[in-house]
């Protein structure tokens, strides 16, 4: 049993966590909030380049002179998987997600005999992952979010290094991999296609509406796909970054918010338990007084 | 009431500007092209260049962009710009500066694509320079 000393510093200590628990998790939902915040800003680039490369994408279909960020290699034996985790940990289960599903990709497409490639953005999925495919990971980046938030152009280095990948041949299909924001408490490991560029179709009623009516390109529709399709690697990147970035900050805040309950909860059971021993220790005394005084 | 057409400017953090405006001038990679309302539909991609803005018949504005791409149809002109600032706030000597950072990259570059990016910069550079002289 331990001693009533034993149990008042192990009631502070506990409370000192608390105390910084509670604290990780103000500064978490300040930051989720401007996090947030920067997603949605970005939304409306995202879109739009969206459904003009939609729409660049059917008129141009699959010809020939398509390039090949659009139309691919034409193969599908190395596939290059791009992980966003976090850098720090402390966040319930956030990096363990994503890497659990980079993981399973990897091994599913190792098991069918195609060469794995590897970048980790944040350091935690680098950590995660190096012992078990320590040679497939071809680049890390870590610190991608500094102090006033992410910036387009830690995407754009990203961005520049797969495409210079791509460029040299060394692999036929990207995809990326992050924490898709949900709400604070809810993110997704989403997987999404990166190269070749998958997306979604025109939608038809939009189509039949004319408000997609026949568009003239300057100079003209290949170029400016040359153009735009390695532009929207950038944007893609820089989504899923501001997305992974939000929901690290909303899972830090909900795991340390549990923390903080749990140790509140802890801090009751340990004080019912000092009380309680503190009061037989009085009443044990009691008892050897008394008996001492009867033995007389 | 003149005719206005509403301009969309995004970068990849924020939408900047979305107003009506009377007219716009847009550095295409083919030459400048004013958007005016009703204007045919058309795709264009941007060379780094300054977009002005009319009102009145004057310009009322102007924003330098690094590059982008512009969509065109009658109700409105979307321009995604990579960067885009007010010319006013751009800076002599930071614009020098990228200038020659960009230059020495250019001597340093190793392959084909770090070449690519140091041209793209210095093009940059030299249209800031260009937007601010004029």
């Amino acid at each position: 049993m331990a001693s009533l000393k034993d149990l008042r510093s192990r009631i502070a200590s506990v409370k000192s966590t608390r105390k910084i628990t509670s604290a990780m998790k103000m500064v978490a939902a300040s930051k989720l909030r401007r996090a947030q915040d920067a997603a949605e800003a970005a939304r409306p680039y995202a879109e739009r380049m969206g459904t003009m490369l939609g729409r660049l994408a059917t008129a141009v279909g699959s010809n020939e002179g398509a390039p090949k960020l659009l139309a691919g290699t034409g193969k599908d034996d190395v596939h290059l998987l791009v992980v966003f985790t976090a850098d720090r940990g402390l966040c319930g289960g956030f990096n363990a997600s994503i890497v659990k599903a980079a993981r399973a990709k990897a091994l599913a497409l190792k098991g069918e005999g195609k060469t794995v490639k590897i970048i980790c953005v944040g350091r935690k999925g680098s950590d995660a992952l190096k012992r078990e495919f320590g040679d497939n990971i071809v680049a890390r980046y870590t610190g991608i979010e500094g102090k006033k938030g992410i910036d387009f152009s830690s995407a754009t280095e990203v961005a520049d290094k797969v495409l210079a990948l791509y460029d040299e041949g060394e692999f036929d299909v990207c995809t990326i991999f992050y924490n898709k924001f949900v709400s604070a408490i809810s993110q997704v490991a989403t997987a999404q296609q990166l190269i070749p560029f998958a997306g979604e179709e025109v939608d038809e009623q939009e189509e039949a509406t004319g408000s997609s009516a026949v568009y003239e390109y300057e100079p003209s529709e290949e170029a400016i796909l040359a153009d735009l399709l390695p532009r929207n690697v950038g944007v893609q990147i820089f989504g899923a970054m501001l997305e992974s970035s939000a929901s690290e900050h909303g899972a830090r805040m909900s795991a340390m918010d549990n923390a903080t309950r749990n140790a509140g909860d802890m801090i009751d059971r340990l004080s019912i338990e000092y009380n309680r021993s503190r009061q037989a220790q009085i009443t044990n005394e009691l008892i050897e007084i008394i008996s001492g005084a009867e033995a007389l | 009431m003149t005719d206005t057409t509403v301009l969309e400017l995004v970068s990849p953090s924020a939408l900047l500007k979305s107003e009506p405006v009377e007219m716009v001038v847009v550095p295409g990679t083919d030459g400048n092209f004013g958007v005016l309302p009703k204007h045919s539909p058309m795709i264009s991609t941007i060379r780094p260049g300054v977009i002005d803005i009319y009102a009145g018949g004057k310009v009322s504005e102007r924003i330098f962009v690094a590059g982008g791409v512009a969509e065109v149809n009658p109700e409105r002109c979307t321009i995604l710009a990579e960067e885009a600032v007010p010319v006013a706030d751009l800076k002599a000597d930071e614009a020098q500066a990228r200038l020659e950072a960009a230059e020495a990259d250019i001597k340093t570059a190793e392959t084909a694509h770090d070449k690519a990016n140091a041209e793209r910069a210095l093009d940059i550079a030299r249209a800031q320079i260009q937007a601010l002289t004029n």
